[in-house]
């Protein structure tokens, strides 16, 4: 990594880098090249035969559908709620606020039970639900909503720091240029938010692909229609098959590592573009 | 709050309807969920409720908890906090890369999280024999439920706080710099002081799943009662044994961790206003305490995103 | 500005002074037994019986450790180095997987009595109350209109057994072939809505979301459901015939070796068929090997005629490849056509 440090005078670039990288090694990287090391114990030909099946596409399928659709309502809505949290006062918002981090503290078997429960069909919400014909508990629509639940601290609590910052001689300078509320929002505000939004969705993406606690109690987990990839690894382990597992894995961390790359690179780009957008 | 102008603040309609919105949905999505858990919890009544709770096992389940979470934190803050001021701050090749590779743990199955420690340390792992024949445990033991919580929180903290980074700029950095600073002492005095709000919710998330953890800890913890089962483990072993209003009480426990952000938030926001106070009051008076507003104190960040 | 960064950390050190470090055991032995998730209650009344019963005749105290948790997750954990003295399962496979590994005999079926299973017990339906279906055998859960909720027979253990009973049923009816097994088997998956995450989940599904006609489960979970939901909520209905469900056990020689606790992991299993061990299998509602005990509390266990996977299967082994595997007849059936 040829760096551009010198140019400028901050310290600490050597030390954090190296720290960064050795820590990552240890802690990532080592471990998950010993996922892969272990999933050459198949052959090609094997491993094609497990990636490929009809049942693992099918599982590969709606754990990326279900938790892209997870990751974009979080992004909606996470806008909305660190916005609210940040800018808007209204009663017992400490509590609100406190809330948020509930998806990360509970066992996500905790809210997987939980969420089957609610949604099922004589559950607090369900019932309201099924007389529409919206069948929630034991349909994909249900890992929907677990993915929904566990992904949505990541982009509340990655815009709440960033919209905290947003300096008020922003907002003030957009409006005596004459700008209005909405374009403010849309010219000023938003694009500040973007970087911290699209970590916030990346999170929440990443978070719901790899989901396997939750997911499994009110997904139903029919072959084909409502089973996910981490319940196929889990099954190929109670066969005491590590190896599958493991490729199973990798075809996973691959499909996740591209995808995340992608998000990242864009997100960088546009911070880049931005930038120099200011810069001029 | 100062009463803004039309353009610097929504019209009230507007306000409503967003805030009521947002409630309704965190309602459906926490609330419920919350009340539903506190609700089962409490089911057979209060006496029921304390009784799971004193249980030994479950006490100890929750010590196990903590001390995992005091060990996982330092070592991800430090880590978070160093790779967070090498990719904000500086410009390099491969950084998205390194980007996604710190995101990476969180798209790995908790499963598969547990699995790759034992593949590694696992009797039949790469260094099982020699930990084995050395006595060393590392599995099914605590270092190996640390690790384990260790790499699923891995990128909380360092994602918190690259945006916000990213996002203040280096500009009084390097003033303090320039201003002959050292490097520690910029980066007490400057860095952390400015992303305190970011590194405080980082831990706060972190700590909330490094307690919360299931997947992974189950792999390598061995379940041994009263001994590597932590909270969560102790939950699903009950639910497993029908005993759901134990289960649910233990479940309420972590789900009361959201009471101590809330804690943890105030506190700082105390001291915050409180040191506010005092600087303003001894230094220059342009920096005039906001208090409440939730802002980082008195900094102005003269931050890359210029209009 | 400095010091308003410190309440954090602060706090971090607070907790960790109320962090207080296990306690160690004071016995003069520590056995660890690792064993299936339901097994608790079983042994939170055992241990302290033998503990009695070891003191009273060596002098020795002895502290035996539970480890609970899936029965194939607990095997490998043992495989992977948790030192268990002995294992208690819920299913061969997993103490055969330990056998082809080398940490337990390969012939520990023969170690102790009754196929190394100190009890047994058997799958059985949970209907609502009243029946309404009018479900009383094996061949009602392929009816059409019928719900059957059941764990996923690839990931739990419950899973396994309900779809073995299913599958030796319709082979030991007239003119029964793997065929024609295959076919009724697929009819009963065809009423499942879902498959649970676990034996447990199945339960919660059917007794408090009140989903589906019928709950295929373990005849010892009857008991723990009519205290979780209360009795008269459903009725426990035997079919004409059943899966004799053991619970193999075993020493694990690679761990007792090396802490040199064979004799009392010995006593500690084989204790496990002694009147004490028998009755309180009974009180737990599995289904004591004493004769004497099963007649005493003939009341809780209503005769039934059940096969062993052995006697319809050839051996745990070739059911669990010939049905489990990737491939086996649970995937063929949900084969894309």
């Amino acid at each position: 990594m040829s760096v551009a440090a010198a140019r400028h005078v901050l310290p600490g670039f050597r030390l954090g880098m190296g720290y960064t990288i050795l820590y990552l090694s240890l802690i990532v990287l080592l471990p998950l090249a010993a996922m892969v090391f272990k999933s050459t114990e198949l052959t090609a030909a094997q491993f094609w035969a497990i990636a490929s099946g009809e049942r693992a596409l099918a599982s590969l399928r709606i754990t990326f559908g279900a938790s892209l659709l997870a990751a974009m309502i979080n992004a909606v809505f996470g806008v909305l709620t660190a916005w609210v949290l940040v800018r808007y006062p209204f009663p017992g918002k400490r509590f609100v606020d406190a809330l948020v981090d509930l998806p990360f503290a509970l066992p996500t078997a905790v809210a997987g039970i939980t969420l089957a429960t609610l949604y099922a069909g004589n559950g607090w919400i369900g019932r309201y639900l099924e007389p529409l014909g919206v069948k929630v508990a034991f349909t994909p629509l249900g890992i929907v909503v677990a993915l929904t639940f566990i992904g949505l601290p990541f982009v509340v609590r990655t815009l709440q720091p960033v919209i905290e910052d947003i300096e008020p001689e922003l907002e003030e300078a957009a409006a005596t240029l004459g700008a209005t509320r909405w374009q403010t929002f849309a010219r000023v505000l938003f694009p500040a938010m973007l970087p911290a939004l699209l970590t916030g969705f990346t999170l929440a993406l990443s978070r719901a692909i790899g989901e396997y606690g939750s997911v499994i109690f009110i997904a139903g987990n029919m072959p084909l229609i409502s089973e996910i990839t981490p319940l196929l690894i889990v099954s190929k382990l109670e066969q005491y098959d590590v190896a599958g597992a493991t490729a199973l894995a990798v075809v996973m961390l691959v499909i996740s590592f591209v995808l995340l790359l992608a998000v990242n690179g864009l997100q960088w780009r546009l911070a880049n573009s931005r930038r120099a957008g200011a810069r001029a | 709050m100062k009463p803004r102008h039309s353009a610097l603040a929504e019209p009230p309609i507007v306000r409503i309807a967003l805030t009521t919105l947002a409630l309704l949905f965190l309602a459906f999505f926490l609330g419920l969920p919350l009340l539903s858990v506190f609700a089962e919890a409490f089911a057979a009544g209060v006496p029921a409720y304390l009784r799971a709770l004193a249980d030994p096992e479950a006490r100890s389940a929750v010590i196990l908890t903590v001390i995992v979470a005091l060990g996982v934190l330092p070592l991800n803050i430090v880590f978070g906090v160093a790779a967070a001021w090498v990719i904000a701050k500086f410009e390099f090749r491969g950084k998205a890369a390194l980007i996604t590779l710190i995101d990476l743990p969180f798209a790995v199955s908790p499963v598969v999280a547990g699995l790759v420690f034992v593949l590694i340390f696992g009797a039949q792992g790469l260094f099982g024999p020699w930990l084995m024949a050395h006595d060393i445990k590392i599995i099914f033991a605590l270092p190996g439920i640390v690790l384990a919580t260790l790499f699923v929180t891995f990128p909380f903290i360092a994602r918190e706080l690259i945006p916000l980074m990213q996002a203040q700029g280096r500009e009084e950095e390097e003033a303090a710099i320039s201003l002959g600073a050292s490097g520690w002492q910029m980066l007490w005095r400057v860095t952390l002081p400015n992303i305190k709000w970011g590194l405080l919710y980082g831990v706060i998330l972190a700590n909330a799943r490094a307690m919360g953890e299931f997947g992974a800890v189950s792999v390598v913890s061995g379940h041994i009662r009263g001994e590597t089962n932590t909270l969560p483990l102790h939950v699903e072993i009950l639910y497993n044994e029908y005993n759901q209003v134990g289960a649910f009480a233990a479940a309420s426990v972590l789900a009361m961790l959201a009471l101590v952000t809330l804690l943890a938030k105030t506190a700082v926001e105390w001291r915050m206003r409180r040191e506010t106070a005092m600087l303003s009051a001894e230094l220059s008076p342009e920096r005039v305490p906001a208090p409440a507003s939730g802002r980082t104190a008195g900094a102005t960040h003269p931050s890359a995103e210029r209009p | 500005m400095l010091r308003s960064c410190r309440p954090l950390f602060a706090a971090i050190a607070l907790a960790g002074t109320f962090a207080a470090v296990p306690q160690m055991a004071s016995a003069d032995v520590t056995l660890l037994n690792a064993s299936y998730d339901v097994a608790r209650d079983f042994y939170k009344d055992y241990n302290p019986l033998f503990q009695k019963y070891w003191k009273a005749k060596t002098g020795e105290s002895v502290e035996v450790k539970q480890s609970h948790g899936g029965s194939s997750k607990q095997v490998r954990a043992v495989a992977d180095g948790l030192e268990a003295d002995v294992v208690t399962m819920n299913q061969s496979p997993d103490v055969d997987f330990l056998a082809e590994k080398g940490l337990v005999a390969r012939d520990y079926t023969k170690k102790f009595p009754n196929n190394a299973s100190p009890y047994t017990s058997t799958m059985v339906f949970i209907v609502r109350r009243g029946n309404p279906k009018g479900i009383h055998d094996w061949s009602d859960l392929g009816r059409s209109g019928i719900q059957v909720i059941l764990p996923h027979p690839k990931t739990s253990g419950n899973g396994r057994y309900s779809y073995l009973g299913a599958w030796g049923y319709a082979l030991r009816q007239p003119g029964g072939n793997d065929k024609t097994a295959l076919e009724f088997v697929g009819r009963v998956l065809k009423n499942a809505p879902l498959f649970a995450a676990g034996g447990r989940d199945a339960t919660t599904t059917f007794m408090q979301r009140k989903l589906g006609d019928v709950l295929v489960s373990f005849e010892s979970e009857a008991e723990l459901i009519a205290r979780e939901f209360g009795r008269g909520e459903f009725e426990v209905v035997y079919p004409s015939q059943s899966i004799l469900a053991e619970f193999p056990v075993a020493i694990v020689d690679r761990v007792v070796d090396k802490k040199g606790t064979r004799r009392q992991a010995q006593a500690y299993l084989d204790y496990l068929w002694s009147k004490e061990g028998q009755e309180n299998a009974a009180q737990n509602y599995q289904r004591p090997r004493d004769p004497e005990v099963l007649k005493k509390y003939a009341a809780q266990f209503p005769a039934i005629r059940t096969f062993t996977v052995d006697e319809v299967f050839g051996s745990w082994s070739k059911a669990f490849a010939a049905h489990f595997r990737d491939g086996g007849s649970f995937d063929q059936i949900y084969q894309v056509k």
